[in-house]
């Protein structure tokens, strides 16, 4: 469903991937771990077109998205679901007017069956109840959740998460975790995370690749990577116990 | 180690061109979505509301001491020569042609380009650009489609009002400091304006009023412009928001000299 092939991405004199290899497969999940500002980030602008690279493949859903046209990019994007670190919601939108918003915008729904999408998945998120309210009157883990909401209600085939534990206290973080296992398992959604949180990882994803100078080092279950003896990955490990 | 003019130019010249030419693609990207402007009538409306009626008070305001002092400095030298009785047609003919455009386009590049400049930049340092973009949504009809025509419909109706407040204003002067009456001040302005022009309206006024819709339409990409070029945080935000008001008054200044050669001269 994603496949990264050799990707190589540099700014300036920075080069960020190195040729970087990475598959998920269609319905499964995959969580990439790595030191902060070590461009986890970019490889999901990579997957969603926001970047392109200098070098090598990014094939989603079997289409090559450095080559897709502006059209064909944005039909791609409607199969896709992005969370963003801090949630991205339009602070002057109510929290249904933000989940409403890629429907209202790229759909010719009518209204009821938008305000119906909205409550089912209001409700996925555990949000029942917060419709009116505006992302400045709610907390950072249920921002979060609204985010969710916003990537869910197109219905997506992939989503994307960066670093959706950012600025949330564990409680909060197991939970969005949760969240997202749930969600992956009800519906096969093919999902590539982007995390700090050993937690996360455990709890999200089937496979757990750690990301270090622009490649991935290791890969394997979360289980037989967080116990592997490599040294890069202990060293990571190491500073980062939870 | 790079040389000076390499470093002059990336740090001065690349910047200012990038963003002119960010600048000229945004305008002609805000024309070509025009047919988009059904889809954004709430959208206009608020900001029109935002960008117009909030303004209001504050153009009047400046408008009226603009028009206090216009009559102050031409009717105190015109009275040495006994020619007070023409001050209401000089008052009518600067309000009209130049000073209402002006200040009013100056007071719109102050508040509503710099608030339009501060909110899209927060909201692309705060990913929702981009989150629009991953959306499909396009940012451009969706954000600055309503803001720079609610400016452009907005700046000569506010333009209007500035030239009534100035007229208004200087009429005060005329009456306590020039001893003439208010119908006769009245009289004079009349005379000033009675040249018709395009679409029966005053030939000084109606140059005024199309001066005032380029400012508008400018002075609301500046501000939209900008802050969809801001980068890096809070402090970029703070940047992005002074450099909307500086480019804008220039551009407005520099646009003034050539409308007036246009229109007027």
């Amino acid at each position: 469903m994603i496949e990264l092939r050799g990707v190589h991405k540099s700014f300036g004199p920075l080069q960020v991937l190195r040729g970087l290899d990475l598959f998920v497969d269609e319905g499964r999940s995959f969580a990439v771990m790595g030191p902060s500002g070590s461009g986890k980030s970019v490889l999901l602008k990579h997957v969603i077109g926001l970047l392109r690279p200098d070098s090598g493949r990014v094939l989603v859903a079997g289409n090559s998205v450095p080559d897709l046209g502006r059209d064909e990019l944005r039909e791609l994007r409607r199969e896709m679901g992005y969370l963003f670190q801090f949630g991205a919601l339009i602070n002057w939108l109510t929290v249904f007017e933000n989940i409403a918003l890629p429907l209202r915008e790229t759909t010719d729904l009518p209204e009821d069956e938008i305000a119906g999408r909205v409550r089912r998945v209001l409700r996925q998120v555990h949000l029942e109840g917060a419709e009116d309210r505006y992302p400045s009157q709610i907390s950072g883990g249920m921002q979060k959740r609204v985010g969710l909401a916003r990537a869910l209600v197109t219905e997506p085939r992939v989503i994307l998460y960066d670093e959706p534990e950012a600025g949330l206290d564990p409680g909060m973080s197991q939970s969005v975790s949760e969240l997202m296992r749930e969600l992956q398992g009800e519906f096969g959604i093919t999902s590539l995370i982007v995390t700090h949180s050993q937690l996360c990882a455990r709890i999200a994803a089937d496979r757990l690749g750690i990301f270090d100078q622009g490649v991935i080092l290791v890969e394997g279950t979360p289980a037989e990577v967080l116990a592997s003896d490599h040294p890069r990955v202990r060293e990571f490990l190491g500073s980062r116990r939870e | 180690m790079r040389d000076p003019f390499t470093r002059l130019g990336s740090t001065l010249v690349t910047p200012t061109v990038r963003q002119a030419g960010f600048g000229v693609w945004l305008s002609g990207r805000t024309l070509a979505l025009l047919p988009h402007l059904w889809r954004r009538r709430r959208s206009l409306l608020d900001q029109m509301y935002l960008a117009g009626v909030k303004s209001v008070h504050v153009v009047a305001f400046v408008a009226f001491f603009i028009g206090m002092i216009v009559a102050l400095q031409i009717g105190l030298k015109l009275a040495e020569y006994g020619q007070q009785d023409s001050i209401g047609m000089l008052v009518a003919i600067s309000m009209a042609r130049e000073m209402a455009p002006f200040v009013t386009a100056v007071v719109l590049a102050a508040s509503v380009a710099s608030a339009m400049a501060a909110e899209l930049g927060t909201m692309k340092v705060q990913d929702e650009l981009t989150a629009l973009e991953v959306m499909s949504i396009d940012a451009v009809s969706y954000l600055v489609l309503p803001r720079v025509l609610a400016m452009t419909l907005m700046a000569p109706i506010l333009t209007a009002v500035a030239d009534v407040v100035g007229i208004v204003g200087g009429g005060v002067i005329a009456v306590t400091q020039l001893q003439l009456d208010f119908p006769a001040y009245l009289l004079s302005v009349d005379e000033a304006l009675r040249d018709p022009g395009l679409l029966g309206l005053p030939q000084d006024l109606y140059a005024g009023l199309i001066k005032s819709v380029v400012f508008g339409f400018m002075i609301a990409v500046v501000g939209c412009g900008s802050g969809m070029m801001a980068e890096k945080g809070a402090a970029g935000v703070a940047r992005t928001t002074r450099e909307a008001v500086r480019t804008s008054i220039i551009l407005i200044i520099i646009f003034n000299y050539f409308l007036s050669w246009l229109l007027v001269a």
